[in-house]
């Protein structure tokens, strides 16, 4: 695999400077469900978690499934607690 | 436009998601379609990786997304409001525990990936995980929320982090062999993660969990390092910068540093030196006079603090405020940054109460509005509206940003008790000419209060 390691460092560098804008704008109020939200993104692991499934040797085929199972909560779980909490938030009325 | 074109097109797609998504989470109007657009940006993720025409074992993966979505659910579903930052820990560590995985799967594996990159991918999930283990027993009260220390802690931690930089350069000399090096880094990141969240002390939980937040972000971009892709470094990174900004927040609002909190150990001991203690004048009174206060008053600002969550009294102080307000009285709430234990944690738990939005105020727009204010009332607050963190600079909170309650012609004060806060300070607003206090349970002391301002 021939990995462009500047190319990724770009990506990483432009996107921290991305989210640093975008999540600056989110107030006080939101900032328990942008965690939770925020949370539910970082479980784009799983998409490692299925590549690692694909892996040679049973050990690393069942690492693999426990990274999914891990991954898997977390992106079900975030997305799902992050949209209850936000039910919540009502305007007055 | 081949196969991989395709893949990484998908991937740009779910990454745009990602960032529309918490675009639109920067109002409450916007933010529940913010949160579903993201999902759908990690439903394509999930769709290009699956379309990629790898082998992939079916079976497997139907147990392992089945068994994570049953799990997922159970804990989204059941979890209460109060503990949020728990759950919040615990998704933490997964996310760290599936890089981390990720990380040994690819090495056990022989993935031709760079051995730095796995390693260092492996360290950051272990770390993250561990630490958020920690974090979680500690908010749960499985381990002591006082900040555990001992002599040397911090010398151990820089020499487990010293000898993971040696290791990796034992591995560039070909000192050691590769298996023995990336065992022992697993260890050693989990003896990190345990050694830096252990001396943390419960006041700072909500700087731990931001930053753990940031981590394991982190750690997913060590993850797309790892297998090149693009996605995971974008939404890793994303998720990496949210959990710092929040860490800087939580920082500012108690008026401390990032190194300050992890190294300082506040909280340890609780030696606080009662005898310059100055004499204050305390002026108790009943819910019947808090009531008839109220009764005169016009503008009324509540002032929550965690422990009205936890007396689960936010439901009987909206129903106060309601009865106000249907009086023709202008009610607001005042929230401290750090007024519950993760950030914006307060909001949420008012917002499950039906408290609407837009009464909620922070810092900085409600601080002006105390001086036209005639009863500030405060409810299980303490540190954060001591006026010593203003003026004393001898005061363990000197300089912390805190509501200016004093400015309000009455300020009614509502505690179980005398004993002091969190930062273990007595808070000379107590002996203030216009602070009276109400001692008792909230929610007990609220339904009273209710009831009286019915009547009256």
């Amino acid at each position: 695999m021939e990995v462009n390691i500047i190319n990724l460092i770009t990506i990483f560098i432009l996107a921290v400077f991305v989210g640093n804008e975008i999540i600056n704008k989110v107030p006080p109020t939101l900032h328990t469900p942008l965690m939770s939200g925020s949370n539910a993104i970082s479980g784009i692991a799983i998409v490692g978690a299925l590549l690692a499934i694909t892996m040679d040797g049973t050990l690393g085929t069942y690492l693999g499934l426990a990274a999914l199972i891990c991954a898997t909560i977390n992106v079900v779980g975030g997305f799902l607690v992050t949209d209850r909490m936000l039910k919540m938030f009502k305007k007055k009325r | 436009m081949n196969q991989t074109d395709i893949q990484n097109l998908l991937y740009l797609i779910s990454a745009i998601g990602f960032i529309v998504g918490i675009k639109r989470l920067s109002h409450p109007r916007t933010a529940r379609s913010g949160n579903f657009l993201a999902s759908l940006g990690m439903l394509v993720a999930i769709i290009a990786t699956l379309t990629s025409g790898a082998d992939f074992d079916w079976k497997l993966i139907g147990l392992g997304v089945g068994i994570g979505s049953i799990l997922g659910v159970m804990i989204a579903v059941r979890v209460q409001m109060t503990q949020m930052p728990q759950m919040v820990a615990i998704f933490n560590g997964l996310g760290g525990a599936a890089s981390a995985f990720v990380a040994s799967a690819a090495y056990i594996s022989g993935s031709d990936s760079s051995y730095i990159i796995m390693c260092m991918s492996l360290f950051i999930g272990t770390l993250t995980f561990s630490g958020s283990f920690i974090a979680f027993g500690k908010l749960q009260g499985f381990i002591s929320g006082r900040a555990i220390t001992f002599t040397g802690q911090q010398a151990m931690n820089a020499l487990i982090f010293g000898s993971i930089i040696a290791l990796l350069i034992a591995h560039n000399l070909s000192l050691l062999p590769n298996d023995t090096i990336f065992y022992t880094i697993t260890v050693l990141a989990l003896m990190l993660g345990i050694g830096l969240t252990i001396p943390i002390g419960g006041a700072d939980m909500p700087v731990v969990i931001s930053l753990l937040n940031s981590y394991s972000g982190i750690a997913a971009a060590a993850t797309g390092f790892l297998l090149d892709n693009n996605a995971l470094i974008i939404s890793g990174s994303l998720v990496g910068a949210s959990g710092l900004i929040l860490t800087n927040i939580m920082c500012k609002g108690m008026n401390r540093s990032l190194a300050n909190v992890i190294f300082g150990a506040v909280g340890a001991v609780s030696s606080i030196d009662n005898s310059d203690q100055k004499e204050m004048n305390i002026k108790s009174y009943s819910t019947t006079e808090a009531a008839m206060i109220l009764d005169a008053a016009e503008k009324i600002i509540i002032v929550p603090g965690y422990g009205l969550a936890v007396a689960q009294a936010q439901h009987v102080a909206r129903e106060v405020a309601d009865t106000l307000e249907a009086q023709g009285k202008k009610v607001l709430y005042a929230i401290h940054p750090v007024a519950g234990r993760m950030p914006g944690h307060m909001n949420v738990l008012l917002a499950e109460a039906n408290v609407p939005y837009d009464l909620l105020k922070d810092l900085d727009e409600i601080n002006p509005e105390f001086e036209d204010c005639d009863v500030a009332l405060i409810l299980g607050a303490n540190d954060v509206v001591n006026p010593a963190a203003r003026h004393d600079k001898s005061s363990p909170i000197y300089g912390m940003p805190i509501l200016n309650v004093d400015k309000s012609r009455t300020v009614i004060i509502n505690k179980r008790s005398m004993n002091p806060g969190f930062a273990g300070v007595q808070n000379e607003l107590f002996g203030y000419d216009n602070s009276i206090m109400v001692f008792g349970d909230a929610k007990d002391m609220l339904n009273d209060l209710l009831k009286e301002i019915k009547e009256l």
